[in-house]
Parts: structure tokens; sequence; C-alpha cells
């Protein structure tokens, strides 16, 4: 059972992740009052940047930009199959350190100076996302995402303001606006296209198929805090994936970018007030 | 499923234009001619763009930069010349330091006329263009063969 879910995964998370990604271009255009690309767009570009010449800037990148991808399947994968969802956390932060990597081995200036910022991102997300495997552990008992999807009620229930924090700094992992420092889906950012500046064709495209499985990976975070033992809370989750998706869009479009002195405070805020709170009381009660 | 035509990424550099025609580009992202509905990204970086935009004549600063900015551009790529400076020099031409049309210092595919040229012509162009695009994509599949 828990194998199917990995080869789920592993085969139909970049084609969920690109749909989610050509949905998200479309909501974002009605927004704007646009009428917005085909659906499918995101596979047309997909297709297009590998049919393109690959500029090697040098022999590291591309296999940085390869290791972020296998990396982030890992990790996925280990969700997937309910293993340790603390191990899941930490592999994600290390696949970013590859995706770092790639971004600092090239000598474009905007790359690296996107490479610092997304370290300076991975610092302002990193404490809440550990709060979260800790308030998971405080509510179930168990660090295995087979025991939280077990338990007899919602995590949701138990950690309500881990939840709202983890909506916020999930807007710096999926690259929406105001936190998209180091890069941006968005055309014209002040540094080019941050740590993408200097990756070209089949590069590109898997850097884009990495980041389709790092979405369907959050949401499948995301998922954990409403799947229960009952089936229908899987549907549930379903649902509030869709809509946390889509409060993420639209934050995308009501916000401007910030500077990274009020993300790496407020991210620390955030988690100080909604997860240390919400830990507090769960040690308190539990 | 892997046409070049089906998303297109453009890049838009102003050699020396007096601004008309960079508004008249930049009215082309706006909700009423939405470029985006055929896929199109108005990008900031050579390396992932297809089609180079360029509006203005050429002179001699941005003479270097022009031809950075083709040579950086992964193929196919082809380039447009948006309005008459761009095509020939246009009312410029005569200027000390204007080379003349882009054409002077990399080949271009389709020129736009107009000043300024209008956002439906510079749709139609970029259009034409993909035409090109495809052609070229597919004589270099026939060249790795
Ligand atoms: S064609 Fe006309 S509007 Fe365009 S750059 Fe030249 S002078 Fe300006």
């Amino acid at each position: 059972m828990n194998v199917c879910f990995v080869i789920a995964y592993l085969l139909f998370a970049p084609l969920l992740g690109g749909l989610l990604d050509g949905t998200d271009r479309i909501i974002s255009a009605r927004m704007q009052r646009r009428k917005g690309p085909s659906i499918l767009q995101p596979f047309y570009d997909l297709g297009k940047l590998f049919s393109k010449e690959l500029i090697a800037v040098n022999n590291v990148q591309f296999l940085l930009n390869l290791s972020y991808l296998v990396i982030l399947m890992i990790a996925g994968a280990l969700l997937f199959f309910g293993a340790d969802l603390l191990m899941t956390l930490f592999i994600l932060s290390t696949a970013d350190m590859f995706l770092i990597m790639a971004a600092s081995s090239d000598s474009s200036p905007y790359a690296n100076m996107g490479a610092s910022r997304e370290m300076l991102q991975m610092m302002a997300y990193e404490p809440l996302t550990l709060l979260i495997a800790v308030g998971f552990y405080l509510a179930e008992g168990s660090f295995q995402v087979s025991d939280i999807i077990d338990a007899p009620v919602s995590a949701i229930l138990w950690m309500p303001g881990l939840f709202v924090g983890f909506m916020y700094t999930a807007a710096i992992k999926l690259r929406k606006s105001p936190f998209d420092l180091s890069t941006s889906h968005h055309a014209h950012q002040e540094m080019v296209k941050g740590i993408t500046t200097e990756m070209s064709g089949p590069a590109l495209a898997i850097m884009n198929i990495a980041e389709y499985y790092e979405l369907v990976l959050l949401l499948g975070i995301f998922s954990l805090f409403f799947i229960n033992s009952t089936w229908w809370s899987w549907i549930v989750a379903i649902i509030a994936c869709g809509l946390v998706f889509f409060a993420e869009t639209l934050w995308d479009n009501v916000s401007a970018r910030v500077k990274w002195k009020s993300l790496l405070y407020s991210c620390w805020i955030v988690t100080l007030v909604a997860g240390g709170v919400n830990i507090l009381i769960l040690m308190l009660i539990k | 499923m892997n046409k070049v035509s089906k998303s297109p990424w453009l890049l838009h550099y102003d050699a020396s234009s007096c601004n008309g025609c960079d508004i008249e580009v930049l009215d082309c992202l706006t909700p009423k001619y939405d470029i985006e509905r055929f896929g199109i990204i108005n990008t900031g970086d050579p390396f992932q763009a297809d089609i180079l935009l360029i509006t203005g004549g050429v002179n001699s600063q941005t003479e270097r930069v022009v031809k950075q900015l083709y040579s950086q551009m992964p193929e196919p790529k082809v380039v447009v010349a948006v309005g008459i400076c761009a095509c020939t020099g246009g009312i410029f031409k005569e200027c000390y330091n204007i080379k003349g049309g882009i054409d002077t210092v990399i080949p271009v595919d389709v020129y736009v006329p107009g000043c300024a040229a209008r956002p439906e012509s510079i749709i139609d162009g970029v259009m034409k263009a993909l035409k090109v695009l495809d052609e070229k994509q597919k004589a270099m599949k026939e060249d790795r063969r």
C-alpha cells in the first residue's frame, strides 16, 4: 500500500505540480482581468526547455541541479511511504542546499545574490518547520507519518497556530510574493532571475520539475494536519490543500515583494507567536 | 509537444529608443492585449529567452550589449526589431553616434515598422517570429541527425 503511494508520488507529482502551476497562472491572470495561458502551459514550457541548447556555464551546475531534483524526490518518497517526518524535513533542507550550491557555482553576481537570499529564506522558515515536527510529536506521540495519519482526531485541532505559521512560511517555499526574494515566477525582478539566472534550457527544466515535486510534498505536509483514521478526512485534506493553494495564489497577487529584514523578522515573529504559543499549550494539555 | 512556439519567452532590450516603442512593448502585457495567453513570458534573462525584442537603433555604446545579449541566448533564437528606429535607424539615422538599424550588428528575423509600433503590430511581429523559430528548431533537429 505504502509502496503504491511512493510510486504514485514519483510518477505523478510532476504532472500534478504542473497542472497546479497552470491553474495558478490562470487564476492569477483572471485576478488581473486577463485571459491567461492554457492550463497545460507548464508542460509546453518544459517541452521547450528540454529541446533547447544547454549553455553550460561550468561542469558542476547541471549535476548539482540534478541532485536537487533527486534529493527532493527522496524526501517526498519518505513522506509518502509513511516514514519519519523529521527525516523528510531534514532531507528537504539538504535539497535546498544543493540548489544554493548550484546557484553559487556560477559567476553571475545575480545568481550569487540569489543564492545568499535563498540562504536567508532558509533561516526564516527553518525554525517553524522544525516546530511543526515537534508539534506532531507532542500531539500524536510519534514522528512516524503512518502513526500521524492513524490518529483518532485530526492534528489541526491540536496545532492550529502551527498550521497558520506553516501557511505563512510556505509562501517562501512556493516562491510566492511577498517572499519571492531569491527568484520569482514573475517577469522582471531587481536581479534578473536570481538563483536561476544562469540556468538555461534543460537545467531550468530540471529545476522546474524539482519545484513540482516540492509543491506536492508541501501539500502532503499540509494534508497531514487533516488526515485521521476516518476515510472522509482524506477528502477534507484534499479540499483544504486546494484552499491553501488558492490562498497562496491570492496572497501572491495582492502583495509586493518585501525587503529581506521584514521577511526574516516577520517569519520569526510568526514562528514565535503562532508556533511557540501553540507548542507551549500542547505541552501543558498533553 | 516540444514546439518552441508554444512557449516563447521574450527578452526586451532598449538599444537607444526614445521610449515610445518600449511603452508599446509593455502595453502588450496589459490586460487588454495580454500576450501571456500565447504562453509568452517577458523574462529579463537572456539565458532563458527565445525571442530578442529590440527597440531603437544601435549606437556605439549599445552595440556591445546587443551582441552580448544575442550571444548569451541559447539556440534556437530569433530577433525582432520593433519600431522604425530598430529597423533602419529612423529619424535618428543621421546622428553622429547611431550605427543604424539592429541588422547592422546582429541578424534580424522580423521587422516591425511604425513610430511608435502599435501593440497590435508588435504582437503580429512576434507571431511571425514564432514561425521562424519553429523553422529554426526543425533545422536544428535535422542538423543533429
Ligand atoms: S520608432 Fe519612433 S517611437 Fe519608436 S523608438 Fe523610434 S522614434 Fe521612438
